[in-house]
């Protein structure tokens, strides 16, 4: 099957293109990209006007399954990343069972493989059901096929099994991602510990229980000689102390979410449970110092933190209310509407940001568009706008934070290893 | 007076109110305060209504003077408490909320153990709503009667110095009255232990001290919060006795405060806690009256919001087209 994209302007930043180009398409990897390619028998999209992008690779992504179908499976959790143009997702370790031993692993493996509609890797929990008392057998794991490690939701109190942990995965060449929270810092807080906290009557979150443990995480890694990754970083502290660790040499990357770019601690303020995550909004100081972050390149990657919850568990008062935003379908868009089109990222940068660096940082072998690569392609109307309604969600919970919202960019066509799978209000 | 219209069916909060609309209360209480002088403590504003008194936190004496006014307006009244509901058995706050409704109440009054509860609820109900209490949040009609008490003794709002005193960062009665007394033109003074402060705090309308003199000496009115020492256990708090020393209201302190210098406090008191017995029952205390008052706020509030309801469905009755 030959599958030619023609006239589109093709961003890739590893090959450092920007041009209108045409994309041929061969049996699942890209086979030749040029001007005028000329192919009778494919089947042709014409891109006049639209931006070719590599498949997004979001690398913070809870699919909920196993444990939680009722939130969101991974069939209806890759159909809404095929919507946002995201073609492969990092599926977080916080499922029931936890993916903390190869036989968890092959459950999901087994899911996956039946009902994936976009690449899916597994990042594995550190440690056994995330309690942060026994390390899981990382060797065995990556072996089995974890792609990463992360008790993401928890941070790993216990320093000494923390920095054990990096030291095993740097042997075992795999990476840790770090949910940074001191838990006895957050005190059982629900939104950012500040004014607008105050003025609610909600209690805080301080700053500290996530820059303090950034920077703990960082001190063991470098103690270690080994690397992590910082996720969802939301203050400026963090960003901080991340660009001072880059300049020591420090082996770390980070990511940060587009409700962290986007939304400030104010819109907690009607109590809109779809704005209680975890880290929480902070103040325009923090957004501004993470737009900074990107802009400078302290952080690295962005990634949604795709975190579903049904309407029981967000139509409550705020404090009962679980953490976190849905995302796959509206990052793109975010990234577009408020880092692009504001000037503070170019389109080859929020590539970057989105496909490139992600994937490098996890090792695998996508986020380019150059010859002999995976056919992972979105196609994408950058200047088209469009509400995010939440009837036309396809993610299987609605708590997007960005619901009524208007953003600019939408994915016209999805390509995942050379099949069409997603166009414009259709899955295939 | 003020010529401007009620049209909120819920009271949520003092924050979203204007200084017009606060003004209205205050002189619809003032109406309904020679009601309860009458033998025939009875006026038949509410008949046929049905006020709920929705309760999800013990609460004896706002649960009663909300129910004596609901009363005193001839509306019939029933109460919730959440020992004897199905909450407990995981019934949620928005089903809670439309079963009520199903019930044709009319106005529903809540306590709740947290923020933004009231809030929630009158997004999801068509009746009136009215906030007795939220988490930290706001406690309107508490901040009403103080203002309405504050008023009645010293004869205006405007340009009084008014102390509060007490755990600031755990008080809704706090947040109200700062809301409600600012916008009135008082001056607001915060006095507390540094961690009885919450973080952001200046984006009140208050100023702060810790030194309760210095709060005392130019104050029109005190209002003593309630402490409460049980409270979560996690963040820092002051131990009992060295809280007595340095913030307790003793007759001492108000010896060197002005001569007319009004004593508030929300209820229930501890005594020789935060307030010594001798300056409870003296005669700068208004705390009696502060709790008579509060069965005339409270009988303007569920007044107001209940006509506003009803001159909202009639509209709305009239522009539904008869088959």
């Amino acid at each position: 099957m030959r599958l030619l994209i023609k006239n589109g302007r093709v961003i890739d930043p590893a090959s450092k293109t920007d041009e209108i180009l045409d994309v041929l398409i061969d049996n699942s990897r890209i086979a030749n990209i040029s001007k005028d390619i000329k192919n009778g028998s494919s089947q042709i999209i014409d891109a006049t006007g639209k931006i070719i992008i590599p498949g997004i690779v979001d690398m913070h992504v809870h699919l909920r399954e196993p444990g939680r179908e009722d939130k969101e499976t991974v069939l209806t959790g890759t159909l809404a990343a095929l919507k946002g143009g995201v073609t492969s997702v990092l599926a977080m370790a916080n499922t029931n069972p936890a993916m903390d031993c190869p036989e968890s692993l092959d459950i999901l493996k087994q899911i996956i493989k039946k009902s994936a509609k976009c690449n899916v890797y597994i990042c594995a929990a550190i440690t056994k059901k995330r309690q942060g008392r026994e390390l899981v057998n990382i060797a065995r794991l990556k072996k089995s096929g974890a792609v990463a490690l992360s008790d993401d939701g928890v941070s790993v109190d216990e320093k000494v099994l923390f920095s054990k942990a990096v030291k095993k995965a740097k042997q075992s060449g795999i990476l840790i991602i770090c949910h940074c929270e001191d838990l006895r810092l957050s005190g059982g807080g629900v939104m950012n510990l500040g004014a607008v906290s105050t003025r609610l009557g909600l209690k805080g979150i301080p700053r500290e229980s996530e820059y303090k443990r950034v920077e703990r995480d960082i001190i063991l890694a470098k103690e270690t000689l080994g690397s992590v990754h910082i996720a969802h970083v939301s203050c400026k502290e963090s960003v901080d102390i991340i660009a001072q660790a880059k300049k020591k040499g420090a082996k770390v990357t980070a990511e940060t979410a587009p409700h962290y770019f986007t939304l400030t601690e104010e819109a907690v303020s009607g109590y809109n449970t779809n704005m209680k995550m975890n880290p929480p909004l902070r103040t325009q100081a923090d957004r501004q110092a993470i737009i900074e972050g990107l802009k400078s390149g302290v952080i690295d990657a962005i990634a949604s933190d795709h975190a579903p919850h049904t309407v029981n568990e967000k139509d409550v008062e705020f404090d009962r209310a679980e953490f976190g935003t849905i995302g796959l379908e509206t990052s793109l868009s975010l990234g577009i509407t408020e880092l692009v089109d504001k000037n503070i990222l170019t389109w080859p940068e929020l590539v970057k940001k989105f496909c490139l660096n992600p994937s490098k940082i996890l090792k695998i072998d996508k986020g380019t568009l150059r010859a002999g690569a995976d056919a992972d392609i979105a196609i994408v109307s950058a200047d088209k706008e469009w509400t995010v309604d939440k009837k036309a969600l396809i993610s299987k919970s609605k708590n997007s934070s960005f619901l009524g919202r208007k953003l600019k960019g939408i994915v016209e066509y999805t390509i995942c290893r050379g099949e069409i799978v997603y166009k414009y209000g259709i899955h295939r | 007076m003020t010529n401007t219209a009620w049209t909120r069916k819920d009271l949520l909060g003092l924050e979203d109110l204007s200084r017009e609309e606060i003004e209205l209360i205050l002189a619809t209480a003032e109406t309904f305060k020679e009601v309860s002088t009458r033998e025939i403590k009875k006026v038949p504003a509410l008949r046929g209504k049905t006020v709920v008194n929705l309760f999800f936190e013990p609460s004896t004496r706002t649960r009663v003077s909300f129910e004596v006014a609901a009363k005193r307006l001839s509306a019939d009244v029933i109460n919730i408490a959440v020992e004897t509901s199905s909450v407990k058995k995981g019934e949620t706050l928005i089903d809670t909320g439309t079963n009520i409704q199903a019930l044709k109440a009319d106005i529903i009054v809540m306590r709740h153990n947290c923020s933004g509860a009231a809030q929630v609820f009158a997004q999801h109900v068509d009746l009136s709503v009215v906030n007795a209490g939220d988490g930290w949040h706001e406690h309107p009609t508490q901040a009403l009667l103080d203002i309405f008490t504050l008023k009645e003794k010293l004869g205006k709002i405007e340009g009084l110095n008014v102390t509060i005193v007490g755990d600031i960062a755990h008080s809704r009665v706090a947040r109200s009255n700062i809301w409600g007394l600012s916008k009135l033109g008082a001056k607001v003074t915060v006095c507390a232990p540094k961690m009885l402060i919450p973080a952001g705090f200046e984006v009140f309308p208050a100023q702060v001290t810790h030194n309760l003199d210095e709060a005392l000496a130019k104050a029109d009115a005190v209002n003593v919060l309630r402490m409460q020492f049980e409270r979560d256990g996690q963040t820092a708090f002051p131990e009992q006795m060295e809280y007595f020393r340095n913030f307790g209201i003793t007759e001492e302190r108000i010896a060197k405060a002005k001569k007319n210098i009004l004593v508030m406090h929300p209820g229930p008191l501890n005594r020789g806690i935060e307030i010594s017995s001798e300056v409870a029952d003296g005669q700068n205390s208004v705390i009696l009256e502060q709790v008579t008052n509060g069965i005339a706020v409270r009988m303007a509030v569920l007044f107001l919001v209940a006509q506003a309801r009803d001159r909202k469905n009639a509209i709305a009755n009239k522009k539904r087209p008869r088959n």
